[in-house]
């Protein structure tokens, strides 16, 4: 019990002093994870929407593959994103392996499959009678669909929370791909596994209440837009 | 109406895309040649021996090393691939094998630390003052709990080796359990079991605070954890950092690292956790 005290002793000692090794690694763990999101929400959301909206022969099975992805392991989509990477691997001419932004692509695959698979969950349960209003409207294309994932909200927010909250929790992928090198791409995730592996278990429970306090912070923010016009 | 629509589409879209790979832009031109990946074992870093010395290389030669942390199984095995450009690592005998290979080029000898059995203060297998390989036929014996790194890591052969000196067999025997992580973890394992283990000293001394173990026997000369240097053959692999990786070799050996390699640790556990050994 004592550790957890002192956990959030010196958390809070780190954040007030201000200590910029762990204000670095918040600002990259940020970084990382939103921009990771961003990308998964531009994948994501048009891949559920195309799958909500249309029917085609295969459909089911690419409806089961997004939600098969909604649980891929983050270690293996790690490894994967890994050996792709790698200096003679097939994208090695990029020279992204032990980057941030190597972080940033294994998080998007982590994180796509869940915004598409909660997308396509929202729009399909949007009133289906509501959509035929719309279209009476003598909408044009965009216009429908920009009403539709208007109507859809509440569940597409909902997917790009569950799709952040993948990545920002997420260790093995980073710890794979990123390397844990420090003051480059050692984020909150990875400095915690580092720490505890050297026994330090005080500064690991201070880093972890860092990361539980920024992602509820932004989880925050999401629900708050979410909320905000719930009511009507 | 439509085409407009469309048209606006496009633009917010070619827009977020364009701004996200300009918050990225710095991060890609990052990766250049003034990158050396440095591919070690958890023991380095965990003592926080590297933490003191790559500041001090990347301020005298200007390079960027990025440290991956790994067990020795994969440090070689990245070495081997051409995946890094220089390796820090302890196991002689299958380092021998990358230099044969012509795999590893500038092979130095940079330092030693030495293992130690450490276990509870109880001791139930009574190993206490003997021999490794006396001891690891005691603990069989006994059949007191084992923690093995089981890891392929330099630890984790150097265990394998002592158990084969001691003529155990350990298929099947349920007191060897394997933890499959770092050294730091291993010996937390070791102690919420009341286990023994075979760790590096420096992981030990830095651990020594959170576990409840002690060392148990030592000294051995099977004990001693040598640590060499070697540059990823350029000639092998066209994309590894020969003048960074030549560099970090050199500096290695340089007197003024071997003195602070000596150094290291005694303030903090009043005893050296390294001892300097190039151009031995």
């Amino acid at each position: 019990m004592t550790i957890f005290l002192e956990g959030f002793q010196s958390a809070f000692n780190l954040l007030v002093s201000l200590d910029p090794d762990v204000l670095a690694i918040t600002w990259r763990t940020i970084h990382v994870s939103t921009v990771a999101t961003f990308i998964s929400i531009l994948i994501g959301i048009p891949i559920g929407t195309a799958l909500a909206l249309t029917r085609f022969q295969g459909r089911g099975l690419l409806v089961s593959l997004i939600n098969f992805g909604m649980g891929l392991p983050p270690v293996v989509v790690g490894l994967a994103t890994w050996l792709m990477l790698t200096r003679y691997g097939p994208l090695g001419v990029l020279g992204l392996l032990y980057t941030p932004t190597a972080m940033i692509l294994a998080q998007a695959i982590i994180a796509s499959p869940i915004v598409a698979g909660f997308s396509l969950a929202a729009i399909q349960s949007v009133n289906p009678k509501l959509l035929l209003q719309i279209q009476s409207l003598g909408t044009t294309r965009f216009q429908y669909l920009l009403l539709l994932l208007w109507e859809a909200r509440l569940g597409i927010l909902s997917a790009i929370i569950a799709g952040f909250g993948g990545v920002i929790s997420e260790v093995g992928a980073s710890m794979m791909v990123g390397g844990n090198i420090r003051g480059y791409t050692r984020v909150l995730t990875t400095a915690t596994v580092l720490e505890v592996s050297k026994g330090k278990f005080e500064l690991a429970t201070a880093l972890s209440i860092i990361l539980l306090a920024l992602t509820f912070i932004i989880v925050s923010l999401l629900s708050y837009l979410q909320q905000r016009k719930a009511g009507h | 109406m439509n085409k407009t629509c469309y048209r606006i589409q496009s633009i917010v879209v070619c827009t977020a895309l364009f701004l996200l790979l300009a918050v990225n832009a710095p991060l890609v031109s990052a990766a250049e040649s003034k990158d050396i990946i440095l591919s070690t074992t958890t023991s380095t870093v965990d003592s926080g021996l590297l933490d003191d010395l790559i500041p001090r290389f990347e301020k005298k030669t200007g390079f960027r090393v990025k440290t991956i942390a790994v067990g020795t199984g994969q440090a070689l095995a990245m070495g081997e691939k051409g995946e890094a450009d220089v390796l820090l690592v302890h196991a002689p005998a299958s380092e021998k094998k990358l230099v044969d290979a012509g795999v590893a080029i500038n092979y130095q000898l940079v330092m030693h630390n030495d293992f130690v059995i450490v276990g509870p203060a109880a001791d139930p297998a009574k190993i206490k003052g003997k021999t490794a390989a006396d001891a690891y036929k005691a603990i069989d014996a006994d059949g007191a709990v084992f923690i093995s790194r089981g890891d392929d890591s330099g630890t984790h052969k150097k265990e394998l080796s002592l158990w084969k000196e001691a003529n155990v067999v350990l298929s099947g025997k349920p007191w060897y359990q394997e933890s499959g992580q770092g050294m730091g973890a291993t010996l937390l394992m070791a102690s919420e079991k009341a286990g023994y283990t075979l760790t590096d000293r420096a992981t030990y001394l830095a651990q020594k605070a959170n576990v409840k173990l002690e060392i148990l026997s030592e000294g051995d000369k099977p004990l001693l954890n040598i640590y060499h240097v070697m540059q990823v053959n350029p000639e092998k692999f066209s994309k590894v950092n020969a003048a960074g990786a030549k560099a970090f070799v050199e500096f290695m050996i340089a007197p003024e690292t071997q003195k602070v390699i000596g150094e290291f640790g005694k303030d903090k556990y009043g005893a050296s956790l390294f001892f300097p050994d190039a151009g031995k």
